[in-house]
């Protein structure tokens, strides 16, 4: 995993095999096809009596002609083309790539699920409605809030559902204010999603220990003021110890605590973001819960509230009567409304539950418990190594810079690029934004000591490699299927579509 | 320290207690705890979390298998339930390839050069979307068609300055209305609808008189929710030169029926679900969006471009970023991140098997065999079909009774028979939509319309 | 060489002024900060600019910095070259990347602006270097 590849040789070995696979649409060959159809099974009527030629189209132009054959192949050599957290440690700090467990892919397959349709009525589908609920009361459970919502499918997309109930709040209180308060090294998710809820953005400077200081706070707090959107732990894997009084802050002058809790992993069974005083969170499904991030999504962002939120959720919510049986109430005549058709990434939910019956009380709490551990055991080996900005304990994640190799004229990309030949997915890299050539590692509790030993080796023998041969590091990758992109050429003059 | 037992791991978890111990000498602290220290103690939870588990596998099979059983699907009932969900046929190589880990467990393409798998099938799907729609430039995935008209409505409305209102047609999918009264409530947007006429397609003279000076864009769905496929080229006519969206929520309709793109609409946004992805109860799907190039730069989302190594090989990498999140935060096109990638792929490999010959097949089947069933109910005495207009795989049917009952007599027969329109728009409690596509046999729509039948005449009784 | 015969912001863009036109570019520190730039997006011909209001934005890869206006005045002509070129910005910023040419409506507003020596002082401090 490890053998180290001179860039002489590695050009030769890789202009020999270098694995490469065409355009899907440079593999169509006129009269191939990848499909049969039972042949009509009803008297075919003329097509212009049942659809008028002006409302139709003429044949696809450019549409594929390809056996399956072609397509299985096709796709399978693209695969190969992939680095993904079954292959390795993908140390993407904030993305939590954990193992994804197959039981969980299994069990939403099951066929009773996967094709029961989303406007299929009550009775018909107590199956899912039930699983639904189960969901929400475990996720009660570990955010220690009274309601979550499912409906939201990705992270930003519950910052969005979160940030409107607290606008419908405060609208209701009887002004909706005008600011959402957000620290600086927040991703950048927040400030876009409470724009697209009508505020504008009132940026917090973090301290010296990358966190929020409690009088910051309270300076910037005014009437006008609607919530504060923290990240627990904070982008840099640094816990706001002062979150209780953030919460006092804030609630003194009417305002609510938002909790972005994309790095729930490190905290998971620990505490709970309820007993911290925060009003409303999300999580994403698709990290601390594992299902799986299939290459950018689907995700499933759940927003949990406090009570004095609970009237402004989004409708429908599952409730559960006292027969035992299951309903979609729709009758919450404060809620914000509905957030997308339907209910929400169900197979996404079908996963997460999955995966949190299979951990039980102390695997939830087990994951955070070594999620930490290998997070700072990367830190304590790398740590001297690689600069480390901020010298706070972390938690999940552990932020280093590119500090001591810029004097060799090697920034943080090149080295995320070089690990690639050490077989790594590099980190999170130039984030968070309060970090110059930030490196964001974030290892996760699935990796065990020899892999994360291997990683932090090659850390190490690139920080060597920067000092004794910094353009091997300058110039990498040597290894991958493709070298360095031209990314302004492809943004100055885009090619967004396959063309002849 | 968790209650696991100290030589036993959870098989998630890889590390024991001998790593442990290893890896807390080299940190220098004596036990996992203290690396909690910066969490304050009264915020800590002092108990384990009152959850089931943990499971097996063996007992997860149990429980999960369980309840999918406590649903009533279309795998053991004739299911003719549409309504922006669609069962439609998926080759079975699909799901082996998605299951690739390679596909499955990697994140979005943000280094290249390891990436090139999922940033290559992107920009495949980018040109399928192209092709089919007429238009020049789609994005990698959006959510949904319901969030991707928000989107689509949002990315309109910042073309023109000081322009605030949206006219939507009324016969676009009402969650997807509802998803995006939702989307525009604090941003000063406001919807005006238009109604449909006898034909179940817009009422293009309303349209006409709608389109002011302060609209800045037209949404209409076809086809639409109550079946019906809109004449294009009627609406671009009424709505003069403000920005048109296309609304396509039954992703296969593109097979045969007019690409918006070459009539007159600037922006095509839809569901790919019926792109061979399973109902699900309503998710994963996966939202698309394809505009006019000279959209581009204001679209939402992730985009995939070609360009060169260093080598001056072809490769593809993520591009035009400046106009998302992570760079321009509060100013973005939008706040998404996560996106539907994996279902984009799936979407991709139905496009690549189907091809030229197996999209217009699959459209042919649906419309045949919807005309087919649509006749067949025609000849139900009392049943009335109220719309007249052409129709793509969905139709809208009216029988003298409430829908719910009607559909409760067709469950007894193994029949899920349709959706009840009355839980949509008042005064419809006696109409129900219809979907058909290839995998409803000739079977099993004489045996609909037999039962249909007899539920009226039951009904009657 | 930052160019004598031109005026400069603390924002980095210069106007070099003939007659009534000032020609607005940012200077060759701005373009070097910014790396490879792949976009520019400047106001329209006849669009009115007030000093230090923004004027178009300028994108690289994976940035984008608001350009402001260093004189007011009524744009007469956009750089048309910068959007099939917008790497001129890069090769050549006080020449071919030049961005808006603008008729100034009060010249004594160049009185705030910079001249070459102040401006490499200021960028001196700026950059810590």
């Amino acid at each position: 995993m490890t053998t180290v590849v001179e860039p002489q040789e590695a050009a030769e070995r890789k202009a020999q095999s270098a694995p490469r696979e065409g355009s899907i649409f440079e593999h169509s060959h006129p009269g191939r096809c990848g499909y049969q159809l039972p042949a009509l099974d009803v008297p075919e009527r003329p097509l212009d009596s049942i659809l008028a030629k002006s409302l139709r189209r003429n044949s696809i132009e450019g549409e594929l002609e390809v056996s399956e054959v072609g397509v299985v192949r096709h796709f399978t050599r693209l695969s190969k083309l992939n680095v993904s957290i079954d292959a390795g440690m993908y140390p993407l700090g904030s993305c939590t790539m954990k193992h994804n467990p197959r039981i969980n892919e299994e069990i939403a397959r099951t066929p009773g699920f996967a094709f029961s349709h989303p406007l299929q009525p009550d009775h018909q589908v107590q199956g899912n409605l039930e699983l639904i609920w189960n969901l929400e009361q475990t996720l009660k459970e570990i955010f220690g809030l009274p309601r979550v919502t499912l409906q939201p499918v990705a992270g930003a997309h519950g910052e969005l559902t979160g940030i409107m109930m607290v606008r419908k709040a405060q609208e209701k209180a009887g002004n909706a204010r005008k600011y959402i308060l957000i620290p600086d090294s927040a991703h950048g998710t927040n400030p876009a999603s409470a724009a697209f809820a009508g505020y504008q953005i009132k940026e917090l400077k973090s301290n010296s220990r990358g966190t929020v200081d409690p009088a910051t706070l309270a300076e910037a707090v005014t009437d006008e003021v609607a919530a504060l959107m923290v990240t627990v732990p904070n982008t840099l894997g640094v816990f706001e110890s002062e979150i209780r009084k953030f919460a006092d802050i804030l609630h003194a002058k009417g305002a609510y605590l938002y909790c972005d809790g994309a790095n729930l992993n490190a905290f998971v069974g620990i505490a709970r973001p309820g007993d911290m005083g925060i009003d409303v969170m999300h999580t994403n499904l698709h990290k601390t819960f594992s299902t799986p991030h299939g290459g950018g999504g689907p995700g499933a962002g759940p927003v949990g509230v406090s009570k004095r939120l609970v009237p402004f959720l989004p409708a429908p919510t599952v409730e559960r009567r006292e027969d035992g049986s299951f309903y979609l109430e729709y009758d919450h005549p404060d809620s914000i409304g509905r957030m997308r058709a339907f209910n929400g990434n169900f197979g996404v939910l079908v996963r997460a539950l999955t995966y949190m019956r299979s951990m039980g009380p102390e695997g939830l709490r087990r994951i955070a418990e070594l999620a930490v551990l290998n997070a700072n055991y990367i830190r304590a080996r790398l740590k001297g190594s690689y600069y480390l900005p901020y010298d706070a304990p972390s938690l999940h994640e552990v932020v280093f810079s590119d500090k001591l190799q810029s004097a060799q004229e090697v920034h943080t990309l090149d080295v995320a690029k070089r690990l690639m030949d050490y077989g790594f997915h590099p980190p999170t890299i130039y984030f968070p934004l309060i970090v110059s050539g930030a490196l964001m590692i974030e290892p996760t509790e699935s990796e065990p000591k020899e892999e994360l030993d291997s990683f932090c080796e090659a850390m190490l023998a690139i920080a060597r490699e920067v000092k004794e041969r910094p353009e091997l590091v300058r110039t990498a990758p040597h290894t991958t299927p493709v070298r360095r992109l031209d990314e302004a050429r492809a943004a100055r003059n885009p090619i967004l579509r396959w063309q002849k | 320290m968790s209650n696991l037992p100290e030589t036993r791991t959870h098989r998630y978890i890889p590390n024991a207690s001998e790593d442990v111990r290893e890896m807390l000498e080299v940190i220098g602290v004596p036990s996992i705890d203290r690396l909690f220290d910066s969490i304050p103690a009264e915020v800590k939870l002092d108990r384990l979390l009152d959850v089931p588990g943990p499971w097996s596998e063996i007992e997860s099979r149990r429980w999960f298998r369980a309840l999918a059983s406590r649903n009533a699907t279309a795998v053991d009932h004739a299911s003719f339930l549409g309504g922006g969900a669609y069962a439609h046929y998926q080759p079975a190589c699909i799901d082996q390839l998605l299951l690739r880990g390679e596909f499955l467990t990697a994140y979005t393409p943000y280094q290249p050069e390891v990436s090139q798998g999922t940033l290559q099938s992107i920009f495949e799907y980018q040109t399928h979307q192209c092709l089919l729609t007429g238009l020049d430039v789609a994005n990698a995935s959006l959510y949904d068609g319901s969030t991707a008209l928000c989107e689509a409505i949002l990315l309109a409305e910042r073309l023109v300055k000081g322009k605030k209102k949206v006219i939507v047609a009324k016969s676009i999918h009402p969650q997807y209305i509802e998803t995006v009264r939702t989307y525009v409530q604090n941003l000063g947007i406001e919807l005006v609808e238009v109604g449909w006429t006898a034909d179940g397609r817009i009422d293009t003279a309303a349209l006409r008189q709608a389109c002011g000076g302060d609209v800045f864009a037209v949404a209409v769905q076809s086809p639409n929710f109550l079946g019906v496929i809109e004449d294009y080229e009627a609406i671009a006519a009424a709505s003069g030169s403000i920005t048109r969206i296309a609304v396509v929520a039954e992703a296969t309709s593109l097979g045969i029926v007019a690409p918006p793109g070459e009539h007159g609409f600037d922006i095509c946004v839809g569901e790919g679900q019926a792109w061979g992805v399973p109902t699900s109860f309503g998710g994963p799907y996966v939202g698309f969006m394809v505009v006019r190039d000279a959209l581009k730069r204001y679209m939402p989302g992730r985009l995939v471009g070609e360009t060169v190594d260093v080598d001056g090989r072809r490769a593809y990498v993520l591009t035009l970023a400046t106009r998302e999140q992570h760079i321009r935060r509060g100013k973005a096109t939008s706040n998404i991140c996560t996106n539907e990638a994996l279902i984009a792929l799936a979407a991709n490999m139905y496009l690549s098997l189907m091809g030229k010959e197996g999209l217009r097949e699959v459209a042919e089947q649906c419309l045949q065999k919807t005309n087919y069933l649509r006749e067949k109910l025609r000849g139900i005495g009392s049943v009335k079909l109220p719309f007249s207009g052409p129709v793509y795989n969905e139709f809208v049917v009216r029988t003298p009774f409430p829908a719910t009952e009607i559909l409760g007599d067709l469950e007894h027969e193994k029949i899920l028979g349709g959706i009840p329109l009355g839980r949509f728009y008042s005064g419809h409690d006696n109409e129900f939509l219809v979907a058909v596509t290839e995998l409803n046999t000739r079977e099993q729509m004489d045996h609909y319309a037999a039962a249909l039948n007899a539920a009226i005449s039951r009904e009657r009784r | 060489m930052t160019p004598e015969d031109s005026k400069y912001a603390k924002s980095h863009e210069y106007v070099h002024v003939e007659g009534d036109i000032g020609t607005v570019g940012i200077t060759d520190y701005a373009q070097k900060e910014l790396g490879d730039v792949v976009f520019v997006e400047l106001p329209q011909v006849g669009s009115q600019l007030e000093q230090n209001e923004e004027l178009g934005s300028i994108e690289s890869v994976k940035a984008v910095s608001e350009l402001f206006a260093p004189i007011s005045g009524e744009v007469v002509e956009v750089n048309e070259k910068l959007k099939d070129k917008p790497e001129l910005v890069n090769t050549d910023p006080y020449g071919d990347g030049w961005m808006v040419r603008v008729k100034l409506s009060d010249a004594t507003e160049l009185d705030v602006l910079m001249g070459a020596e102040e401006y490499d002082e200021y960028v001196e401090t700026e950059s810590g270097h």
